[in-house]
């Protein structure tokens, strides 16, 4: 398991990138550009994420990404002690939280803001954060 | 009423098979299922020849399993190695049975994850929510607690309650893999991993491999070992939030309930007349979960349930007696129902349940399961 422990240059990104499919090209390529952005179905609105190659509610193939809200309330969050990527190493505990979304689905982020204010029902907005040259990585934090 | 209800008191465990648990590199998923099926089979003096149903799980050929075994069945079901199996395939094996697609069918599970390194997380098993630093199945449990104490004010104190009556248990079972002494206090110092997780609050990861045989109730009177019937069972899955690992926003409430009244109504027993319960238990929290749905509390009330040592030998209900997922073996809940049937039969030495008559098995998971034996 050990991994070269040469010393990393400080801008080389070394935490997990999202791997880049089709069907959630659009979910990024808008994040570049600090949009927070939902698949939702033309037919019956529904929106969804991750993204799906059909509404789950009413199989239509017809769906389109949109330009969403960006918040959402606090429904948990769980810090992580262990890191399952030497990436994280340097910044262990770090914060993971259940976001639902104003539109109604759940994400999975990590959570900035002080622990006096995180409880459950918390308003939240998102923020993204650019790691590297193609990929900012939304976040939320406390409203 | 559904019409599988017909298959009350149908089928029975009738064989039951383990090897030891531990750290085996020197074997691998056939030596070990073979072991754990030459044990089920003298436990039950059943001839092998016998044998005309094989389901397999967690193992990587059902072919090669046969092949080893010198096995030719005339019905074959094979089960993929997440921890949700046992209760699908102990049904699955039942509705074959009483439809007269085989006569005995063995189960047979193999883990060699502790051999392997197996480690349930980061690269390993590459998931949705990587880039947030998000994964391994108690991630998700853990993010379900902490929604639990927001909710219903649960704390990791009752958390502990789980894993240190279930180390007690673990203490009067020979084969268990964890046996050193274990207070609340321990649970509370113990390592974090994911927070409001702990080390204590984990499963462990072993190798072993269990062997169940089951056939008709008719077929069961002529072996040796008093039959334990399969008398109900219920299902349902959660998949519509499948992407956050071993995760639901209800804790599995609708699932377990509506699994546990199919189950229940089918066997003719109510909650009160459970003896003891076996209770998939990769990670703490679920156990709270399950009781909840299963009825023995109220919603929200599982962490008040457990206080006190309910859940112990001699306490309000007998819960995983062998140690379970925590402290006896990780076997994904097949060992859970080989305790049920060593509990029914009698034969569980100084963990034994007095007059114990009808065992729940439960696994609140993405495929919820509910099962209920009882003494023939």
């Amino acid at each position: 398991m050990d991994r070269d422990q040469a010393p990393q240059p400080q801008d080389v990104y070394r935490k997990p990138l999202p791997v880049i499919t089709p069907l959630n090209k659009p979910f990024w390529d808008y994040a570049l550009q600090s949009v927070f952005a939902l698949q939702f179905c033309a037919r019956c609105g529904d929106a969804h994420l991750p993204p799906s190659p059909v509404c789950p509610k009413c199989l239509s193939e017809d769906q389109s990404w949109k330009p969403a809200s960006g918040r959402g309330t606090l429904e948990s969050w769980a810090d992580f002690h262990r890191a399952y990527w030497d990436g994280f190493k340097e910044e262990l505990p770090y914060r993971t939280c259940l976001v639902k979304l104003d539109e109604g689905p759940l994400i999975i982020s990590n959570l900035i803001g002080d622990d006096a204010k995180t409880k459950i029902g918390a308003r939240l907005r998102v923020t993204f954060e650019r790691v590297t040259e193609e990929i900012a990585i939304p976040k939320f934090v406390l409203d | 009423m559904p019409e599988f209800n017909n298959l009350r008191n149908r089928v029975a465990v009738v064989g039951v098979g383990t090897t030891a648990y531990g750290s085996f590199p020197e074997t691998d998923e056939y030596g070990l299922a073979a072991e754990a099926f030459r044990n089920a089979l003298e436990d039950c003096k059943l001839d092998k020849s016998k044998i005309d149903g094989l389901l397999t799980c967690r193992i990587p050929s059902y072919s090669r399993m046969g092949e080893v075994l010198g096995l030719d069945p005339r019905w074959t079901i094979t089960l993929p190695g997440h921890g949700r199996m046992s209760g699908m395939g102990l049904i699955e094996a039942t509705i074959a049975l009483a439809t007269g697609q085989a006569n005995y069918v063995a189960l047979l599970y193999a883990n060699i994850g502790r051999s392997r390194r197996v480690f349930y997380g980061g690269d390993e098993s590459p998931g949705y929510w990587d880039p947030w630093g998000f994964t391994s199945p108690g991630a998700g449990h853990a993010m379900m607690f902490r929604r639990h104490m927001e909710l219903y004010g649960t704390n990791t104190r009752q958390l502990a309650e789980v894993s240190v009556a279930f180390r007690e248990h673990a203490r009067l079972n020979p084969m268990a893999v964890m046996k050193a002494p274990m207070t609340i206090d321990d649970h509370e110092a113990s390592r974090p991993i994911v927070t409001p997780l702990r080390l204590l609050d984990y499963c462990l990861i072993n190798d072993g491999a269990v062997c169940l045989i089951l056939t008709t109730k008719e077929r069961a009177a002529d072996l040796v070992k008093p039959p334990v019937l399969v008398s109900g069972f219920g299902g349902r899955e959660a998949y519509c939030t499948a992407s956050i690992e071993n995760f639901q926003f209800d804790f599995w409430y609708d699932q377990v309930s509506a699994s546990a009244n199919d189950a229940f109504a089918m066997a003719d027993v109510g909650v009160k007349d459970v003896d003891a319960l076996m209770c998939y238990d990769n990670f703490s929290p679920t156990v709270l979960f399950s009781l909840e749905g299963l009825g023995f509390c109220e919603r929200g009330e599982g962490g008040a349930f457990v206080e006190g040592g309910a859940l112990k030998l001699g306490g309000r209900l007998p819960t995983n007696t062998d140690g379970g997922h925590l402290s006896n073996s990780y076997m994904q809940g097949w060992a859970l129902n080989v305790e049920a049937v060593r509990q029914l039969r009698g034969e569980c030495g100084a963990r034994q349940i007095p007059d114990c008559e009808v065992i729940t098995y439960a696994q609140a998971t993405p495929c919820t399961r509910v099962i209920v034996y009882t003494r023939a």
